[in-house]
């Protein structure tokens, strides 16, 4: 399983990849700022549903290996919330913070997301091994139980922004409530650890 | 359809098409060379003039929801499905002579025009489109409208079988616009039929649309089958759906804040920078006075 870990790191990198390509090429459509900002969205979202999946596909399929690539999934998770962040202050809003902070203090959708990201960055602030050693195992778990509420701020960021067709966000609500409810389950049946 | 030649143009001039392409070439051009982030083509420094945004932006970047919810949707699933002609338009309500017209003897006794009009979206876009059309009070004039008609409530094809976006409900089919009756009788109001010179384009709201230039873009309603004159104020789509975001009058306003998008500014599509957004989207020296005293926050 030697080549797992590179395999799926190489792939995580291609939707860049690919949006690297149609910025050089100018292929980005009739407004690539807004393409740009919301591909950057879409992958963030997809790799934090990745990230809380990884367990619960761990368990269905049996398949331990699986294990390895979670702090993967959600470093890059946090990765293309970066990249979001950064298109949508640097390319869209070009460095206006004043305009940001309106932003985020008034447009709601913009406040969750904002809060998703600060759920999320302790956590890959606190993703390496020495840190986990730091920390120790039961406080580390604790904390990077955030990630279950940063989901939920991710997708509620999604589903306020869009105008009214809530085909999409819908998906990614109920994906991230099934893998919620597997959690809850197995928490609720588990022997209660203190 | 018979669509004389402009007679006189009112406005700008418009620029013949293969000057637009070179400018755009042009611009294309002085972009790719000193873009940010290379980023492509599509992207220029912003300028504060107001160049006619490319006929593909204008063709291909819509909303128009009976053809789907995606911008690049109804370029895709409008042209070969909607049928535009016949097209006729029911005229009906508080006026003396009400009756279904074709659209050819609805525009013929009307002069045709060229006008070049901002058009600002509530989404924070907005572009610079060479309309065609005909004035809306020379249209509605002659069909007497009653001293009870205060307003005019316009209403949108709504056929499942040339429209697949109907499927789905996000908003309550058909899609329906209104104006005050003086909003509509101003001379800025166009009827259109046509932009950059040819006939509207089925994803531009072909045979026949509206245009309010100082309102966001969802006022300018697509394919009208119908024309009300009404005493009481209509309840367009939008409105229905979420009043507290969208209004009755939705005139473009930089100082009102719509909860999903600011409003202060605008990307005009092809250009980088975001630009300030102007009171009545640049008209206000025409169409202030139709709300001299009126609270434009309240009546968003
Ligand atoms: C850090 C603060 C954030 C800001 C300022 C922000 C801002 C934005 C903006 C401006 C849009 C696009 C709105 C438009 O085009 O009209 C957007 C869309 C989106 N954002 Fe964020 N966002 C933030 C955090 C996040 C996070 C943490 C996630 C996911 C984990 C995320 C996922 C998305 C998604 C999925 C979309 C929709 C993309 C689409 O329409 O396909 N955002 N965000």
């Amino acid at each position: 399983m030697r080549w797992l870990k590179p395999l799926v790191f190489a792939a995580s990198l291609l939707p860049l990849v690919w949006l690297g390509w149609q910025a050089a090429y100018g292929s980005l459509g009739v407004n690539p700022v807004e393409t740009l900002n919301r591909t950057l969205g879409d992958w963030a979202l997809r790799f934090l549903l990745l990230a809380v999946a990884v367990t619960p596909l761990r368990q269905w399929t049996g398949w331990a290996p699986l294990a390895r690539l979670r702090r993967m999934m959600g470093l890059f998770a946090f990765f293309y919330v970066s990249l979001h962040l950064a298109s949508y202050v640097g390319v869209d809003l070009f460095f206006d913070w004043a305009a940001l902070w309106k932003d985020v203090v008034k447009r709601t959708y913009i406040t969750l997301g904002m809060g998703c990201f600060l759920l999320l960055l302790p956590l890959a602030l606190t993703s390496t091994d020495g840190m986990i050693r730091r920390l120790g195992g039961k406080a580390w778990r604790k904390l990077h139980r955030l990630v279950f509420p940063a989901a939920i701020l991710g997708v509620a960021h999604f589903w306020m922004m869009v105008k009214a067709d809530l085909r999409e966000p819908v998906v990614y609500a109920l994906v991230l409530a099934v893998l919620l409810g597997w959690r809850l389950r197995a928490f609720l049946r588990a022997p209660q650890r203190a | 359809m018979l669509i004389r030649p402009a007679a006189d143009l009112r406005e700008n001039d418009v620029t013949d098409q293969a000057l637009y392409l070179d400018r755009r070439r042009f611009l294309a051009g002085a972009a790719a060379a000193g873009t940010l982030l290379g980023a492509g083509r599509g992207l220029r420094a912003a300028t504060s003039d107001d160049t006619p945004t490319p006929f593909e932006a204008v063709t291909t970047y819509n909303n128009y929801y009976e053809f789907g919810t995606a911008k690049e949707d109804p370029a895709v699933n409008a042209p070969g499905r909607l049928k535009t002609a016949p097209w006729s338009v029911a005229v009906d309500g508080e006026c003396a002579k009400p009756g279904t017209i074709g659209l050819e003897d609805l525009i013929k006794p009307v002069k045709v025009e060229d006008r070049i009009y901002r058009l600002r979206c509530v989404e924070g876009w907005s572009m610079v489109i060479p309309w065609r059309g005909v004035q809306l009070s020379e249209v509605l004039k002659r069909f007497e409208p009653t001293s009870k008609a205060k307003f005019v409530e316009f209403t949108t094809l709504a056929d499942r079988e040339q429209m697949p976006g109907l499927r789905i409900p996000v908003l309550d089919w058909p899609y329906v616009e209104g104006l005050r009756l003086d909003e509509a009788m101003h001379p800025l109001t166009l009827l259109a039929t046509g932009l950059y010179g040819k006939d509207l384009l089925a994803q531009n709201g072909a045979p026949l649309r509206l245009v309010v230039p100082w309102k966001y873009g969802f006022k300018s309603i697509k394919s009208i089958v119908r024309i009300r004159f009404t005493a009481a104020q209509p309840v367009n789509s939008w409105q229905k759906y979420n009043p507290r975001e969208y209004g009755f009058y939705s005139n473009v306003n930089p100082e009102v804040d719509h909860p999903r998008w600011s409003q202060a500014n605008e990307r005009r599509i092809g250009e980088f920078r975001r630009r300030p957004t102007l009171m009545f989207n640049g008209y206000g020296d025409q169409v202030a006075g139709l709300y001299a005293g009126m609270d434009l926050k309240a009546n968003h």
